[in-house]
């Protein structure tokens, strides 16, 4: 047993956390009032590798593991979580299947400047009325003369919009078995393919530098070589890929309550009421002793998830729990630290007002808290 | 020694691991010296302004020359030492032996001289302080040890023609200096930013060499360490607790603003 970094892992740490700290921490506030997207910090994070982080270097990556990857998320959630869902995304839903489902030819053409951090790319998989219930898709994909004619709506899809965005993976109907059930398969869709359309960013409770947006799709046509992966597997291609997104949403959580405690300590120990510092009292020491005891458990979690990944074990169950877990901490965590900034944690120059927000979407988005139940008691066999 | 012009440089940054400025701090009362502790050592941020001149000016050349970093340093802090590498150096060497312990600014230089002497140098940077002693001395006396000349508290600096030109910032302005190779310079905070190690940097410094040497493997001719120290620390103590501040109430703004005005005034603060 060993709980050390190794020397890689430590010094990607370091680096998000100074890059967090000396280039995120002061346009945060900023770029959440105004909801503009950071394209000078994702130019900087593209130009030091971290978009390729966890993939191989003959596709344009850096070659670390997912422990480092689930580091850098923390350390950039703990400053700013809409930078790191911008990262996340990108990395486990946008460039992930490429990497684990793409033919060479389709790794050399989207993987690649993918992973330098030259493209983002988006992953769709919601609808305005499949969300929870992802086999209930509706966007349809019919195989007309050599091309996928696409039609149908994808909902709160994440860097699908932006001006560095390539384009976007979609789930679509594609047909029907011999049961009749519902055919699902990815298919890859350019940015301007014609037929297919953005809105504009939608106006969020927290995120709200990141960009999400819904997208329409009116006979948009693209090559019948677009099919990433096995026609029919898309269902079950993107359990996989959601199973390696938990592991950085969960990175998220942790660090998003660990940048909430980093701010309530330091307004703790600075804040005199009734002549001292607030952290003399014990009702606050134990909010800040809870709060540490949940973080630290949280992330013990999130790091074996990752190492399990790393070894090459079935990590499903620790993602999940680790997902989970992680999600309702980060609320606990970002609800105390508003609770002993007093007032000043209502105001919008306090960062903990901002982390209040941004927490929310930790326990609904890749996988709720409920459906995250309903995985982990399948995985135990229920 | 005269360098020729399409020479390669041997580019050597010196730089020291020192106490993580966020990090409690404790001193040791029987020594005087900081409790060191690996975990929290890190390069001094005043030294990553010289690493950076160091890259810029490899990048410029290009021409095949180099940059090593020197520290003299336990090698417990080989991890610290990476970071340089990661940010693009090519090479580093740590002169680590128990003998250098308890080094003041003149036995280190002189232990850094006989280590930069070894690996060969034609230009040595250095940060123009640590964050840790703040003496401010090393680049001066490295340079004396070296027998060079010390361009101190330089923004710019270049290399052509076999010699180094830097420029130098003082209180009233600037001053451009140049000077044969080999020299010293020391870089100062308005220089360069000092960039990220870049994940490619991180995976590449896997694989660099840190070479170590110990005592004997220098031409060392004096007593360095503890007792090649000139200056012993004799006494430490806290600095006494500021008193608490004066109140001013007053009717209005106006009446306060006039009680602090006169306080001050009195003071001849104002």
């Amino acid at each position: 047993m060993n709980f050390d970094l190794s020397g890689d892992q430590q010094a990607i740490q370091d680096l998000c956390r100074e890059f967090a700290r000396d280039v995120v921490a002061p346009q945060a506030e900023a770029l959440d009032r105004e909801a503009e997207f950071p394209y000078a910090i994702v130019r900087q994070m593209a130009g030091l590798g971290l978009f390729g982080l966890p993939f191989p270097e003959k596709y344009g990556g850096a070659g670390a593991d997912t422990v480092s990857y689930a580091l850098a998320v923390m350390e950039l959630a703990r400053i700013d979580a809409s930078v790191a869902i911008t990262l996340a995304a990108h990395v486990s839903l946008g460039a992930s299947p490429f990497y684990l489902f793409g033919t060479e030819a389709q790794k050399a053409e989207y993987l690649v400047p993918l992973a330098r951090g030259e493209q983002l790319w988006g992953f769709g998989l919601t609808e305005p009325g499949a969300g929870s219930d992802a086999g209930a898709t509706q966007t349809r994909a019919e195989l007309r003369a050599g091309q996928w004619v696409i039609n149908g709506t994808k909902a709160f899809i994440t860097n699908s919009g932006t001006d560095l965005t390539g384009g976007t993976t979609i789930t679509a109907v594609t047909g029907t078995d011999a049961a009749g059930r519902s055919e699902i398969s990815n298919i890859i869709v350019p940015q301007a393919t014609p037929g297919f359309t953005r809105s504009k960013k939608y106006n969020k409770m927290g995120w709200r530098a990141s960009d999400t947006r819904e997208l329409s799709f009116a006979d948009a046509a693209v090559p019948e070589g677009n099919l990433l992966g096995v026609r029919g597997r898309g269902l079950k291609q993107f359990l996989q890929i959601l199973d390696g997104g938990r592991i950085s949403v969960a990175a998220l959580s942790v660090g998003l309550a660990w940048g909430a405690y980093d701010e309530a300590l330091k307004y703790a120990k600075a804040r005199i009421a009734f002549g001292q510092p607030i952290a003399k009292f014990q009702a606050i020491q134990f909010k800040l002793a809870d709060m540490r005891m949940e973080i630290e458990h949280a992330r013990v979690m999130v790091m074996k998830a990752a190492w399990e990944k790393d070894e090459g074990r079935d990590f499903a169950l620790t993602a999940s729990l680790a997902k989970l877990y992680s999600g309702e901490v980060s609320r606990r965590v970002v609800n105390e630290a508003v609770q002993i900034h007093g007032g000043y944690g209502f105001m919008d120059e306090y960062p903990v007002s901002r982390m209040y927000r941004d927490q929310k979407i930790n326990e609904i988005g890749e996988g709720t808290n409920e459906i995250q139940r309903l995985v982990i008691a399948r995985l135990m066999g229920l | 020694m005269v360098i020729p012009e399409d020479r390669q440089l041997n580019i050597v940054v010196a730089v020291k691991l020192v106490p993580d400025t966020n990090a409690d701090k404790r001193i040791d009362p029987q020594t005087r010296r900081l409790v060191r502790s690996a975990a929290e050592t890190v390069l001094n941020p005043f030294d990553e302004y010289a690493i950076e001149a160091g890259l810029q000016l490899k990048e410029q050349l290009a021409d095949g020359s180099s940059v090593t970093i020197v520290t003299m340093a336990p090698e417990s802090g080989k991890e610290v030492v990476r970071k340089a590498l990661a940010m693009g150096a090519d090479r580093a060497v740590m002169l680590s032996d128990p003998a250098f312990a308890g080094s003041d600014v003149w036995a280190t230089a002189y232990v850094l001289a006989a280590g930069i002497r070894r690996i060969g140098f034609d230009l040595v940077l250095t940060g123009t302080q640590s964050t840790d002693a703040i003496t401010g001395e090393l680049p001066g006396a490295l340079a004396e040890y070296l027998g060079v000349p010390g361009l101190t508290y330089a923004r710019e600096i270049h290399v052509a023609a076999g010699r180094v030109r830097v420029k130098r910032e003082t209180d009233t302005g600037y001053q451009t200096l140049s000077a044969p190779l080999p020299a010293l310079a020391s870089i100062t905070k308005s220089a360069a930013e000092p960039r990220f190690a870049s994940l490619k940097g991180i995976m590449a410094a896997k694989k660099k060499e840190i070479a170590v040497l110990r005592l004997a493997d220098l031409e060392i001719a004096q007593a360095v360490g503890g007792d090649g120290a000139k200056l012993e620390v004799t006494e430490l103590t806290a600095s006494p607790a500021r008193a608490a501040g004066k109140t001013v109430t007053a009717a209005d703004g106006n009446a306060g603003a006039r009680t602090i005005v006169a306080f001050l005034k009195e003071r001849n603060l104002l």
